[in-house]
């Protein structure tokens, strides 16, 4: 600053000023480092799958501290209480709490509640005891913890983060049941920590414990929880419901469901109770109606920003833990430490094993011992245990000590037991999931099986697992639907999964289309029933074989979706549906659109609006179709070339079906409504989207020559009504046929050849 | 009591033996055996889907012993016992061979529900009836809709099972060993079973 009076001084014309932005520049340089680092990772791609990310994070961490303890300078202490807990903290819950697969979460509740609370409770007193017996051992020079603070020490190394296994157990495809009480007590036993957490700080600094203040905790506890979910359930209500009204703001719709999220998180904090449970039943509710509201691009987005959020916050974490790693001063007390992973170890799997045996008989598929192991094996230590010990409150005398002892068991527990994991897990071939494709039969016969079960069980009077989820179920299609979702109509998972094999299929269809090569196969000549009298159908065979080619390889297979979004480093994987849609040509782009709006919709004739477009993407890269229960789109190869012509004639309906579509699309077409509750919950939908300002669609070579003009639905794109010189042709179906036989869109496909398509 | 039931009684203990007799008679008004009515005048059937198939199935004499086809128009606790031990859950320690056979039962049983004359097979028309069915409760769907999905569902099953066929053969319709088939993905030996609880459920609710 320059006196008033004093010299004049010029005018820089260069200058730094470094103070100002300090704080954001290292923050975003941090940021960036980080992520560097986890470029590096991936370029060989043997080191991230023998070696979590992690494990990997913490050693680059552990470098950085130490160049900075070289050069004397000092990490950032922007790891302060409330920094994690109101930045850090809630994107990485709301992570998990949006992609947990629901109905294997709802369907293992029980269960996953059972080891998350009970379980994380048994570890922290356990451990807790322990460590204050050990503590009176008086050549360990550790007398001065007393019991509420070997407590609170106890509770926060009880937070399990098993990250690195969930990667390898969904790499291996595990049972689904470990799975998700894996997943699901890593969630929940971050929640029960953070309130001990709490609890225990507010009594560590009470000079006595009380037998009131036990009574007092244990009341706080289940208020604390049951507040948390209920606010949760209400704002996921409310932000469903607003959703129901965004259609006019698309670009904003994915902030909604953040701010919703957050202001959960907060209002939970305000008062004290579980913001984790908050945020994650917040997450939960909004999930299923949210993205049945919103549009796909909305969906992706908001998917990707949870991810990314999330991973930033992770990568921040475990990597600032390697820093302090080098930077901290240490408080090494060898007996202490020893005796911490000792009792951790001990506890844990002591816990494991008496749990499971209590609850073995309450499950329909009970853990045998494989289970158990990996169950307990599964106990790393991460992200929160390390920020919450290392916020905790200063008057804490030991604190170094315990953060200490924290870096250990956590560098313990996720460099060996992570590393370990994916070998140790081959090795004893724990039981699998069949990650099978889904079929058709297979969706039909399990609903069939489920509504028998849940038959039986209301004969013989009982309320059994399926009866609650019939009853929620109606409950769920008879109110809650129609209120929080706009457009409403109670589907079915079958006619959901059947949509997006059409789908599918008419990608396909596109797919060959851009392939150049006239490899789609020949109408099935179904021969259309000629009256009541005659029941059978008779499937021609060499129809059939090249149906049977293109569904054997692309048809259903629906990846079972369960798993696939908890990869916490990456998104769901899309590299199959990247297939479609990579060219760009535009003007081929908007009558292709057409095309496949006519492919799709064709002969639909339910009420339930079917998605059009299929193509949109953002940049082509992973979020082609659906956020993630997209079926695995086809190949680009599909069938065996056999024809060369070049004329396709897809039978046409009358496209009514669109005049029902409702205007909320404008010029993007109705999304589809996919998927009941219980199956999609893990599927995904399928919401297809398009909007002509950027959609691509793959464009034909240009070494197809037709003729004729592709009429289109008119209603719903007034801008495509022009003719397009275009290399596809449609044409009418020969009206010969009436409206009621099949229309089987699994079962026409359009003709390669100049011949008449055979009438069904 | 057939051997089936004997198998089951080890897995099934007295006191759930009791309560399902008593919750029979409770259906059955007190008297000696049950008939499809008792069963239809059950309120929470009403919104299931297939209840009509569910009811049938206890009346189905394929259920009831292995060698017979056709109806029965009542059945006393012992065929009650018998449809139901379709729904055991399978022990924790079970051989190999008895899931299996295990597996097989369950199967069957799904089988005989979509197969309703009796012929062992689930032609096109039975197909779709129980798609019909299944997705009755779903709100509105297209009758097109249902036979495409029932069509491309006997389509696959063609597909995987008779792989090629010579020209204008003919797809008879869906065998047991084909539902076997192409049901192998489908967990059914955990997955179908209803765990008879041990607890006086007669009382426990007031509703029939």
């Amino acid at each position: 600053f320059a006196f008033p009076n004093a010299e004049k001084s010029d005018l820089p014309v260069f200058a730094m000023n470094y103070s100002r932005i300090q704080v954001p520049f290292e923050i975003t340089l941090w940021v960036l480092l980080a992520s560097f680092a986890k470029i590096g990772f991936h370029i060989y791609h043997k080191v991230t799958f023998w070696v979590p990310e992690s494990c990997l994070l913490i050693s680059i961490g552990l470098m950085v501290g130490a160049i900075m303890h070289a050069v004397h300078e000092e990490p950032p202490s922007v790891l302060s209480y409330n920094i994690f807990f109101l930045y850090i903290l809630p994107p990485m819950v709301l992570d998990s709490g949006y992609f947990m697969p629901t109905r294997p979460f709802f369907e293992n509740i029980g269960t996953v509640l059972w080891f998350a609370v009970v379980g994380t409770l048994w570890n922290s007193i356990g451990v807790g005891m322990s460590l204050y017996g050990v503590c009176q051992i008086g050549a360990l020079e550790v007398q001065d913890i007393n019991l509420q603070e070997n407590l609170l020490f106890a509770s926060i190394i009880s937070a399990v983060d098993p990250v690195a296994v969930l990667n390898v157990f969904e790499d291996v495809s595990v049972n689904e049941q470990l799975y998700i009480v894996v997943f699901g007590e890593s969630l929940f036993s971050d929640a029960v920590t953070v309130v001990l957490y709490n609890m225990f700080t507010f009594v560590a600094e009470m000079p006595v414990v009380e037998t009131v203040d036990v009574f007092l905790g244990v009341a706080k506890f289940f208020v604390v929880g049951l507040g948390g979910l209920a606010f949760g359930l209400v704002f996921g209500f409310v932000a469903s419901f607003t959703t129901r009204f965004t259609s006019n703001v698309r670009e904003i719709e994915p902030l909604f469901i953040f701010m919703y999220s957050y202001l959960a998180y907060l209002v939970a904090e305000l008062f004290n109770i579980s913001s984790i449970m908050a945020i994650v039943t917040c997450a939960l509710t909004m999930k299923y109606y949210v993205e049945e509201n919103v549009t796909q691009r909305s969906c992706t987005t908001i998917r990707h920003v949870v991810k990314m959020l999330s991973s930033i916050s992770e990568t921040l974490i475990f990597f600032f833990l390697g820093v302090v790693t080098i930077t901290t001063e240490h408080e090494w007390n060898w007996g202490y430490i020893l005796f911490t992973l000792l009792f951790a170890f001990l506890w844990r799997g002591l816990g494991i094993l008496v749990l499971t045996q209590i609850i073995n008989p309450f499950r329909t598929i009970p853990f045998n011992f494989k289970d158990q192991f990996m169950l307990g094996y599964s106990g790393l230590r991460g992200a929160v245990t390390f920020a919450l010990v290392f916020t905790l409150p200063d008057h804490i005398v030991r604190k170094k000590l315990f953060v200490t002892a924290t870096i250990c068991i956590i560098l313990f527990t996720v460099f060996i037991q992570g590393i370990s994991i994916r070998p140790l897990v081959e090795f004893i071939n724990v039981r699998r999931t069949n990650r099978n494709l889904d079929t058709i039969n297979v969706e039909v016969h399990s609903r069939l099986m489920e509504h028998a079960i849940a038959g039986i069980e209301d004969i013989c009077g009982q309320w059994g697992h399926y009866y609650w989820k019939d009853k929620f179920m109606k409950f769920n299609n008879q109110i809650l639907r129609k209120i929080l979702i706009k457009d409403n109509q109670a589907e079915s998972s079958i006619v959901a999964l059947y949509k997006k094999l059409e789908l599918q299929n008419a990608m396909e269809i596109l797919d060959t289309v851009s392939e150049g090569t006239s490899t789609a196969p020949s109408v099935i000549s179904l021969r259309k029933e000629k009256g009541p009298g005659k029941p059978k159908r008779k499937f021609v065979a060499a129809d059939l074989r090249k149906m049977h080619d293109i569904l054997s390889k692309n048809m259903y297979k629906i990846r079972q979706q369960t798993t696939e979004y908890t990869t916490k480093h990456s998104l769901p994987n899309d590299s199959h549906t990247k297939e479609i849609l990579i060219r760009r040509h535009g003007t081929i782009r908007r009558s292709l659109r057409e095309l496949c709006v006519c492919v799709c919709v064709y002969h639909s004739e339910s009420k339930t609006k079917l998605t059009t477009s299929l193509f949109l993407s953002d940049n082509g890269e992973d979020e082609t179709l659906s956020g993630g229960g997209y079926p695995s789109a086809p190949r680009s190869r599909i069938g065996q070339p056999s024809r060369s012509s070049s004329r396709v004639s897809l039978p046409l309906r009358r496209l009514d079906t669109l005049t029902e579509v409702s205007s909320s699309a404008g010029v993007d077409l109705v999304d589809e409504r996919s998927g009941g509750r219980g199956r999609a919950g893990g599927r995904g939908k399928s919401r297809l989207n398009s909007s002509s300002s950027d959609s691509r669609v793959p464009a034909p070579p240009c070494h197809f020559d037709s003729s004729e003009v592709f009429h289109g639905n008119r209603d719903s794109m007034p801008e495509q009504e022009e003719p397009l010189s275009l290399s596809v042709t449609w044409a009418e179906e020969p009206s010969d046929h009436d409206d009621s036989s099949t229309q089987n869109p699994l079962l026409r496909r359009p003709r390669w050849n100049p011949v008449k398509p055979k009438n069904p | 009591m057939s051997s089936r039931t004997n198998r089951w009684r080890k897995t099934v203990s007295l006191e759930q033996i009791n309560n399902l007799n008593k919750r029979f008679r409770q259906l059955s008004s007190n008297k000696e055996t049950l008939s499809r009515e008792d069963l239809a005048s059950i309120p929470d059937l009403d919104n299931n889907p297939i209840r009509l198939q569910i009811i049938n199935a206890f009346f189905d004499k394929r259920n009831l012993s292995q060698s017979e086809v056709g109806i029965v128009q009542e059945i006393g606790f012992e065929e009650f016992l018998m449809v139901l031990t379709h729904f055991q859950p399978a022990a924790m320690d079970i051989t190999e061979d008895n899931r299996e056979k295990l597996r097989r039962t369950k199967l069957r049983f799904l089988f005989n529900m979509h197969d309703t004359d009796g012929n062992g097979i689930i032609t096109l028309e039975e197909y779709r009836q129980a798609v019909e069915e299944l997705l009755s409760k779903a709100g509105t769907i297209a009758p097109e809709t249902v036979k495409a999905i029932a069509d491309a569902a006997m389509l696959d099953v063609a597909s995987t099972t008779r792989g090629k066929m010579e020209p204008d053969e003919f797809y008879e319709g869906i065998t047991f060993e084909h539902f076997l088939q192409i049901l192998k993905t489908l967990d059914i030996e955990t997955t179908m079973h209803v765990r008879f609880l041990n607890l006086d459920t007669a009382n426990m609710r007031c509703g029939k």
